[in-house]
């Protein structure tokens, strides 16, 4: 299935990810804050918490919750978005939820909330899943109790060619069997906490996506490492 | 949420009162501003603005519609804040509560009303197509001194922002295509400045802390020694002198912040 000469628009190899960009550290009011960046799709999140949960009818006795809200600046993408809550953002705000909460540990905070706010600056294509690593930073730069960091890549399927880290570009591929996009969200372990699909693929497809999700998700691991780990000297 | 205590207020007047701040400023000094532009590709123009720890981003996005039928051959301008969650915890989501439209609303006058963008300019076609302009304003880090920092965002952003390309015959903006043309705009530029006064002493650029125990505020949007703007916000009253005396400082610190961010607006 996958042509060896398929050319990709932006020249990149097809299991090649934009470059990236991580840092913490980046808004001083929060208890833990990331920047993640793939190429021009860039991503701030910033966590507060664990503090009281209001309203207090939502609070869970047994353990504390996980609250993140996902949304984009107006002026992020070309078409101005209207500014607040939409059906996508809020799609988005709780898959986010799903892909972080399998390795938050809030058993130990009863009636506590972690709220995680995650804003797109700037956008071209993939933003959930910049989203969701610049908050599994944020949450581990917050000293938010984790098992696991999870890492973010959308994998694309462009007519029958299979590639790593969509953007706009390509996002919008028109030709043949069109664009197919794939999220995925796993942790270091190699699980998946999230999977999306839109297009079509066949279930062998799928397992190649997997693989290369895997490979991609390793690489985002490391940089996500190095700048959290980069921010604890800078403490010191 | 988590007021200034009143121990931290008492302080703060003890120091003002011999004319010193916690930071080291004299009571007319701004903290160190840092402006980036062209900060999210796909704005007309865009800038992030820190002041001190205080961070804000102002984008400009442009798009064509129908005239207002009151201003035929006039473009519009349409101003918007987001107090983001991410940017403090005093912050949550929600419809906009009255400091976000406050803040929205005095970047909107200090702009229109000093006629800093042409609107006739803006015009495509007379009764059928005109320029929006979109100033949308977010903070991302609030440690006091929001509406200063949007200002002058909004200001910076608007001097860097391009008109895309329109398709009249489509009736398409080609967004990302952007002309040479830059949003029409006077070389009289509105900078808004807000005083506060606590006690008895005057401030500009309070830190989160010092907004916290301001007992009334006078925003004066003006250029070049012309005031186009004046909003004074909290419960207290003013004496007719200490307007006046606001007056002076907003004149004497318009110089210092534009001397600051001049190279900006080039």
């Amino acid at each position: 299935m996958t042509t060896k000469t398929f050319k990709r628009h932006d020249g990149r190899k097809i299991d090649e990810i934009r470059e990236m960009e991580a840092k913490v550290g980046i808004i001083p009011n929060a208890d833990g804050s990331a920047m993640f960046r793939f190429g021009e799709t860039i991503a701030i999140a910033a966590v507060y918490g664990p503090r009281k949960m209001h309203p207090q009818h939502s609070q869970d006795p047994e353990k504390g919750t996980l609250r993140c809200d996902y949304s984009m600046l107006s002026f992020s993408v070309n078409e101005r978005i209207k500014p607040g809550p939409s059906r996508r953002s809020t799609e988005i705000s709780k898959i986010t939820e799903w892909a972080l909460q399998p390795v938050i540990m809030l058993d130990n905070f009863p009636n506590m909330v972690v709220d995680v706010h995650i804003n797109i600056l700037q956008a071209n294509a993939s933003t959930r899943c910049a989203g969701i690593n610049a908050a599994a930073m944020a949450l581990a730069h917050a000293g938010i109790p984790m098992k696991d960091m999870v890492s973010s890549v959308s994998i694309g399927k462009l007519d029958k060619q299979l590639v790593v880290d969509v953007n706009k570009h390509e996002e919008d591929w028109e030709e043949g069997e069109g664009a197919t996009d794939i999220p995925i969200t796993m942790t270091h372990e190699g699980e998946i906490t999230h999977l999306q699909l839109d297009g079509k693929i066949t279930k062998e497809q799928l397992k190649e996506v997997v693989e290369l999700a895997k490979k991609a998700t390793a690489e985002i691991y490391e940089v996500q490492k190095k700048a959290l780990k980069e921010s604890v000297n800078q403490n010191d | 949420m988590i007021e200034t205590p009143e121990v931290t207020a008492e302080r703060i007047r003890e120091y003002l009162s011999e004319g010193n701040r916690f930071d080291g400023r004299n009571l007319e000094e701004f903290r160190n501003i840092t402006i980036e532009t062209g900060v999210s590709k796909n704005a007309e123009g865009s800038a992030r603005v820190r002041i001190g720890k205080t961070d804000v981003i102002v984008g400009i996005k442009l798009g064509v519609s129908e005239p207002y039928p009151d201003s035929l051959d006039k473009g519009n301008l349409m101003v918007n804040a987001e107090l983001l969650p991410l940017s403090s915890p005093r912050f949550e989501n929600g419809p906009p509560k009255f400091p976000t439209i406050e803040l929205a609303r005095i970047i909107d006058r200090g702009i229109r009303e000093s006629k800093f963008i042409d609107f006739e300019k803006l015009c495509i076609t007379k009764g059928e197509e005109v320029w929006n302009v979109f100033i949308d304003i977010y903070s991302l880090n609030d440690d006091g001194n929001l509406i200063d920092a949007a200002g002058i965002g909004a200001i910076v952003a608007l001097k860097h922002a391009r008109i895309p390309k329109y398709d009249k015959k489509e009736k398409k903006v080609l967004f990302g295509e952007l002309t040479d043309e830059n949003v029409p705009l006077s070389d009289n530029v509105p900078i808004a400045i807000t005083i506060h006064k606590i006690g008895d002493n005057f401030i500009v650029d309070p830190t989160l802390e010092e907004e916290d125990i301001s007992e009334t505020r006078v925003t004066i949007g003006s250029s070049d020694g012309i005031i186009s703007s004046i909003q004074k916000g909290n419960e207290k009253s003013l004496k007719t002198e200490e307007l006046y005396k606001i007056l002076d400082i907003s004149e004497k610190v318009y110089k210092n912040v534009y001397s600051k961010i001049e190279k900006y607006l080039k």
